[in-house]
């Protein structure tokens, strides 16, 4: 068992690497460096090639990866050539917003979504399925910009109860960001619904199919008891892993919603370092979004090993 | 009954009598037949509009400034005064043109990689997989923003970077896709008589693995419409004046409140294709019996 | 209401509604009573509805299915009227199921001990502290080794064997009335097969339970049942006591079906059974079976016959069952192949091979070294003649498919030779042989589902190996592919068809054809017709003697079914878990003396004579992988006779005949005491 956490550890460890040396070639490959994107209109002649020298952009490639890669490591993420503060300083304050809205949505989608799905499930083709289905195709559907847009409308414009952005700095406390987060998180819970909501319905209609179920019924195991006991358990398993992918999905969603809202997290830092070739910057909030990802893919994998009695047989076996 | 049985004609009329078949089964369905019908209007729309529209999509005119809809200005007009209707109707076309060509071109290299990794298996299929995943683990916007950053926002960059970015979750569903397959017998039969690898391929594994890939063009279809106006919306994407539904929402959201209709309207084209595409993947894969995952998009 | 019937089945009939909107039966007008202690077989093959008639004695229908007359009856309670927590009751208490895959019948997340449990707390009256206890009873009721620790197992620990024996236990927790059994030995093992068939008629003995069998397997039935009906098109068309049916059935399907089954005491062909089982509503106005009788008269046409209470207490619907004694029961030996004199060439011979699924961890593949654990299947040397057919038959794990395998090229043995005719050696691997070699080596496969492209016309299959091999295009292929399917007895009219739109045994045939388009000069069979149903096996064994005799070709047929493959065999070689116990011609092999291994199958094999039970022999263990050193069936033979079976691989004893047994024990010594009256030559 010990063994196969390990394994699954140096795993992620390795995609983690491996992404780091992505993001740091994409970047390689973008025209102009850290020197081009400071100076901007002076970057030409001596006063280039001094600063060139000066951030050791003269070495290989592959030692200021490895420079690079080795400070990450130990948490300095090097300059901001924008705004000449310390990266792991910026980040750190939006890192924080962006994990209370991802956080909060989660706490608030997560349980949502797996009451309506299994209810929907229990429910097959009858009236509350075909309503909550509808209302996850609906929310799937539409790109979250829109949905956004339409919450701001709706609660903000029209009725005037919720403020449509956040206006809070990005150093403030996190209670300070109650009310205005409640619509982000509305709309950032409502994709993540949907979609956990239909694999959790497809899931528990697949095992109330099943033999084993049809079993435990003919064996007459009183249906609350057969829902609990037979279904629950091996309908949900699968669904960890949907779940860990919607938040990897989670960590690109947030960036739009971010955007609409006004909201101070790491997604609209991102996008603005983009637009500003803060190569440095979006390297490393690159780094922290894939450590993010893996960390969480982890987490349910481990889980799934966990619950999976088939999984912890082969574990012991092996062990 | 004369050669017009022999194996190869065959062929080809069993492939288009499928194809009516589908589409019948299809339309036969209420969600197909919506969806169907959602899309065909789009695109009939799409192609036809310039020749539509009554105004000129870039006439500004600094009088009609968010003036309400009436009987010139069927959906009134934007912040700039230009007519909505207008800007609606030829909002869609560079969207649809841009993912009804990317689309295909994902489907294809990804399926094609995906199927053959499932048939070859072994290390390169392993490191390949590790490389997909790790690949996916980054934003799928900060990938597009990237390549966006690199190479400009022409149509020139945008087809194949969401062609190349959108067929590698493709090469997942089509690996697991010719995985189902590759076990069984027929395709064992079709090596043990020596058919290549290449040939078993495209004989024996596309014809099955194809139902799941049409089903995921579909998605990607979607997916892809989504992305592309998500991207415009965030200015990442089309230019202005050109028409395009995500970015009049972006521009109509500061007049929202006081004037909706600049932005109630591009909103509705959007989600109704996007609607339209989705009942009729549904459809389709209800149809041809193909199992869904529900995945999220990158 | 005779207070011993504990089930009765009063006119039911149960339908479905099809898409084009008609009513179509599935079961019509059963009427059947079951009394307490007696076990009763429900025989059919499949289509027949006897699944649904057992699921309905628990008041269950799949989903779509609907009763459109008549009733069942537990005691005095309708079974489809119940309310759901009189059914809670009645369901695994009154009524147990065991089912047909019992691994997938169990519930994966939770261990075995906890789910008997849960049938022992809800339907048995002790007090919660005895409840343990009762669980571990269950377990030795049903012969589970070692109960405590297979109780805290998972079900996919456990072998299918197990499983079902968990299975049974479970049904026996709440004492109940009657078991309904839906076909419980499917996929088991021949041995595993007896000792549980043995189990249930032992615990019919001792508790009384009436039992409710449904299998299309005879010689199962015949194991287990005082009683038998058999089923056809949905209804009921004889019944009586297991000897009436089995041994002088009254209607002809009945007698067609006995007919086709292969005997171990019969060489012969069985008769095939033409046509196939109408399905839910094609049942024209006469008697269902009426476009397949030998007996069918005009009569038989114009309504359908009712059931007919004959003297000796059994029922039948065939208005001319007293000439069904016209179609005799034993048939005339029919001679097979031509046989090709002793001095032939061999077509094939294996010398040493050996074959292994081990994998190498990565420190082994590292430093260049194999995994030290014995080959799968290993020393495999033996050559079939031209025109020859050798039988290779062993259980699961014995390594026969992988042999065929081998020689077909798809799983590369790590050591000895394999070569055709004069000494042509066979590469290992499919990519290394010329086409030359590819054609001669033909592969037909199990399962005609899984064979077969389900995108690919009939056409389109059968032009593979045509275009591959002969270059053939246009109208020669078209040609030739009409002249395959005739062949195999289809008409060119399934030139267009889909293999979704063919029925099993006309998917094997095409699949057959398909091997022969090559003109190969060795096709290999692995369990060809195992996945058919009974009565067309019988076909697709005399379409493959025929071709034989045609065109001389080498078979090599791998069957666990021994009555099988004594049909067709000339040789014959046995397999235990990858290593050969005997072999040599077919008609010594199945005569003593026997290596032990050889004994227990035949013992094991279930023919449809009630009275005779097998003899069982062999420990019911489950085996992984083959000992490391000695005999490789030490571990479970009656016959052991000291260490020397564990330390020493046993020598081969050959006759003059080529007739060879692989054992320590000597030749003379290997006959057994009694033998059944059956199992003659």
């Amino acid at each position: 068992m010990l063994r196969m956490i390990l394994r699954r550890l140096l795993l992620g460890a390795v995609t983690v690497g491996l992404v780091s040396l992505i993001i740091f070639t994409a970047v390689e490959v973008l025209p102009g460096d850290a020197c081009t994107a400071l100076l901007k209109q002076d970057a030409q002649g001596q006063r280039l090639t001094n600063c060139r020298q000066e951030l050791g952009l003269e070495r290989s490639a592959t030692l200021r990866y490895f420079d690079w890669a080795s400070s990450a490591l130990t948490g300095d993420l090097g300059f901001s050539a924008h705004s000449t503060k310390r990266i792991s300083e910026l980040v750190a304050d939006r890192l924080k917003n962006s994990l209370l809205l991802g956080i909060m949505a989660l706490a608030v989608g997560l349980p949502l979504a797996f009451l309506a799905g299994i209810l929907a499930a229990l429910q097959r083709d009858k009236w509350l399925d075909l309503v909550l289905s509808g209302l996850a195709i609906g929310a799937m559907t539409i790109p979250e910009f829109v949905s956004a847009t339409m919450l701001i409308l709706v609660f903000s414009g029209w009725l005037g109860w919720l403020p449509g952005i956040v206006l809070t700095p990005p150093s403030a406390p996190l209670h300070e960001f109650f009310p205005a987060i409640v619509l982000p998180v509305a709309a950032l819970a409502m994709v993540m619904t949907a979609h956990i909501l239909r694999t959790v319905r497809s899931s528990m209609i697949e095992v109330l199919d099943s033999d084993y179920v049809r079993m435990a019924t003919l064996k007459g195991v009183p249906y609350r008891t057969m829902v609990w006991r037979h279904v629950l358990p091996n309908a949900l398993l699968p669904a960890i892993n949907v779940v860990a992918l919607t938040v990897a999905w989670l960590l690109g969603g947030v960036v739009v919603i971010e955007m609409v809202f006004n909201y101070p997290g790491l997604g609209r830092l991102m996008i603005s370092a983009i637009s500003d070739r803060d190569l440095a910057l979006v390297q490393a909030i690159a780094l922290i979004v894939a450590a993010v990802y893996v960390l969480v893919n982890l987490l349910a994998d481990l889980l799934t090993l966990v619950a999976n009695p088939r999984l912890r047989t082969a574990a012991r076996r092996l062990s | 009954m004369t050669s017009s049985m022999a194996p190869g004609n065959a062929q080809t009329s069993t492939w288009m009598l499928r194809l009516g078949q589908t589409l019948r089964a299809m339309a036969s369905r209420p969600s197909g037949a919506i969806g169907l019908a959602i899309v065909l209007i789009h695109l009939l729309i799409a192609l036809s509009s310039p020749w539509l529209v009554p105004f000129d999509y870039k006439a500004i005119s600094s009088l009609l400034i968010l003036s309400p809809p009436d009987a010139v200005h069927w959906w009134g007009t934007d912040h700039l005064g230009r007519d909505v209707f207008t800007r609606t109707l030829l909002g869609g076309r560079e969207a649809i043109l841009v993912t009804l060509i990317a689309t295909p071109l994902a489907v294809a290299w990804g399926g094609f990689v995906g199927i053959y990794m499932g048939l070859v298996g072994g290390k390169l299929d392993d490191v390949l997989m590790r490389l997909v995943d790790a690949f996916l683990a980054l934003p799928w916007i900060l990938k597009m923003l990237l390549m966006i950053a690199t190479f400009g926002t022409g149509l020139g960059v945008l087809i194949p970077t969401l062609a190349f970015f959108y067929g590698i979750p493709v090469i997942r569903i089509a690996r697991a896709a010719a995985h189902n397959v590759v076990a069984r017998d027929f395709v064992l039969a079709a090596r043990a008589r020596g058919h290549g690898r290449l040939s078993t391929i495209g004989r024996e594994l596309l014809p099955n693995v194809l139902d799941a890939l049409l089903v995921e063009g579909a998605m990607r279809w979607s997916w892809m419409l989504l992305a592309f106006s998500s991207l415009s919306f965030l200015g990442f994407g089309v230019s202005p004046p050109t028409p395009d539904w995500g970015l009049m929402v972006a521009d109509s959201r500061t007049f929202l409140a006081i004037a909706p209709w600049s932005g109630l309207y591009p909103i509705a084209a959007l989600s109704s294709l996007i609607i339209g595409i989705n009942l009729t993947a549904d459809a389709l894969a209800k149809t041809l019996g193909v199992d869904r995952a529900q995945k999220a998009p990158i | 209401m005779d207070k011993h019937t504990v089930l009765s089945f009063r006119d039911l009939s149960i339908g479905f509604v099809s898409r084009a909107g008609q009513l179509l039966p599935v079961l019509r007008n059963i009427d059947l009573q079951i009394q307490r202690g007696e076990t009763v077989g429900l025989v059919g093959e499949s289509g027949s509805g006897k699944s649904t008639l057992a699921l309905a004695a628990m008041g269950y229908l799949k989903a779509g299915l609907q009763v459109t007359g008549g009733s069942v009856h537990f005691g005095t309670h309708d079974m489809f009227g119940l309310s759901r927590s009189a059914l809670e009751f009645v369901r695994g208490g009154k009524v147990a199921l065991v089912p047909q895959n019992a691994g997938q019948s169990l519930t994966p997340t939770l261990r075995v001990g906890s789910q008997i449990l849960e049938a022992v707390a809800l339907h048995s009256d002790l007090p919660p502290v005895e409840y343990e206890r009762r669980v571990m009873a269950l377990l030795r009721q049903v012969r589970m080794p070692d109960p405590q620790a297979m109780a805290s197992r998972y079900p996919h620990e456990l072998s299918g064997g197990q499983q079902q024996r968990v299975a049974i236990a479970m049904a026996l927790a709440g004492e109940p009335d009657v078991l309904l059994l839906d076909e419980p030995t499917t996929g088991l093992d021949v041995t595993t097969q007896a000792h549980i068939l043995a189990l249930l008629r032992d615990i019919n003995r001792e508790t009384q339970t009436a039992m409710v069998y449904v299998s299309h397997d005879l010689g199962a039935i015949a194991r287990v049942c005082d009683r038998v009906v058999v089923l056809y098109a949905g209804e009921m068309v004889l019944a009586g006591s297991a000897r009436q049916v089995l041994l002088s059935p009254a209607h002809p399907y009945a007698r067609g079906l006995l007919n086709s089954i292969p005997r171990l005491s019969q060489s012969s062909l069985p008769e095939a059974l033409p046509g196939r089982q109408p399905l839910p509503g094609d049942v024209g106005d006469g008697c269902s079976f009426v476009e397949r009788c030998a007996l069918a008269q005009p009569s038989c046409r114009s309504g359908r016959p009712a059931l007919q209470f004959l003297p000796d207490g059994a029922v039948t619907r065939c208005l001319f069952h007293d000439r069904s004694g016209e179609m005799a029961l034993t048939r005339p030996a029919r001679t097979t192949a031509l046989r090709v004199g002793a001095g032939a060439t061999d077509a094939l011979s294996l010398n040493q091979v050996a074959i292994s699924y081990a994998q190498a961890t990565v420190m082994q593949q590292l430093l260049g070294r194999r995994p030290d654990v014995p080959h799968t299947v290993a020393d495999i040397t033996f050559s079939v003649g031209a025109g020859q057919t050798m039988g290779l038959v062993g259980e699961s794990g014995s390594g026969k498919s992988s042999i065929l395998k081998a020689l077909a090229g798809l799983n590369p043995p790590i050591a000895g030779r394999m070569s055709m005719g004069a000494d042509q050696s066979l590469a290992p691997h499919v990519d290394q042989r010329p086409p030359d070699h590819l054609r001669r080596v033909q592969l037909i496969f199990q399962n005609p589902d899984d064979s077969l492209n389900p995108r690919h016309t009939v056409a389109q299959i059968l032009a593979q190996p045509l275009r591959l091999y002969f270059g053939l295009t246009g109208e020669a292929l078209y040609q030739r592919s009409i002249q395959l399917l005739e062949r195999v007895r289809m008409g060119a009219h399934y030139l267009d068809r889909l293999p979704s739109q063919m029925s099993g045994g006309e998917k094997q045939r095409v699949a057959i054809a398909r091997a022969f388009a090559a003109e190969p000069d060795i096709v290999l069979c692995d369990e060809v017709t195992s996945a058919l149903d009974v009565s067309v096996q019988a076909a697709v064994l005399d379409l493959l003697n025929d071709l034989k005799r045609d065109k001389g070709t080498t078979y090599l047929f791998v069957s666990h079914d021994l009555a099988v493959v004594r049909v067709l065999a000339d040789s014959v070689a046995v397999l235990y878990q990858g290593r050969l116990c005997e072999i040599g011609p077919a008609a010594e092999v199945y005569a003593a003396p026997f290596h032990p291994y050889t004994e227990v199958l035949l013992g094991a094999v279930l023919e449809p004579v009630p009275d005779k039970s097998p003899i069982l022999l062999a420990e019911d263990i489950v085996e992984l992988a083959p000992p490391a050193e000695g005999c490789a069936f030490q571990r479970r033979c009656p016959k052991k006779v000291a260490a020397i079976c564990e330390t020493t691989a046993p020598p081969w004893q050959l006759s003059a005949s080529g007739h060879g047994i692989c054992c320590h024990i000597a030749r003379d010594q290997l006959i057994p005491a009694t033998r059944d009256a059956g199992q003659h030559d």
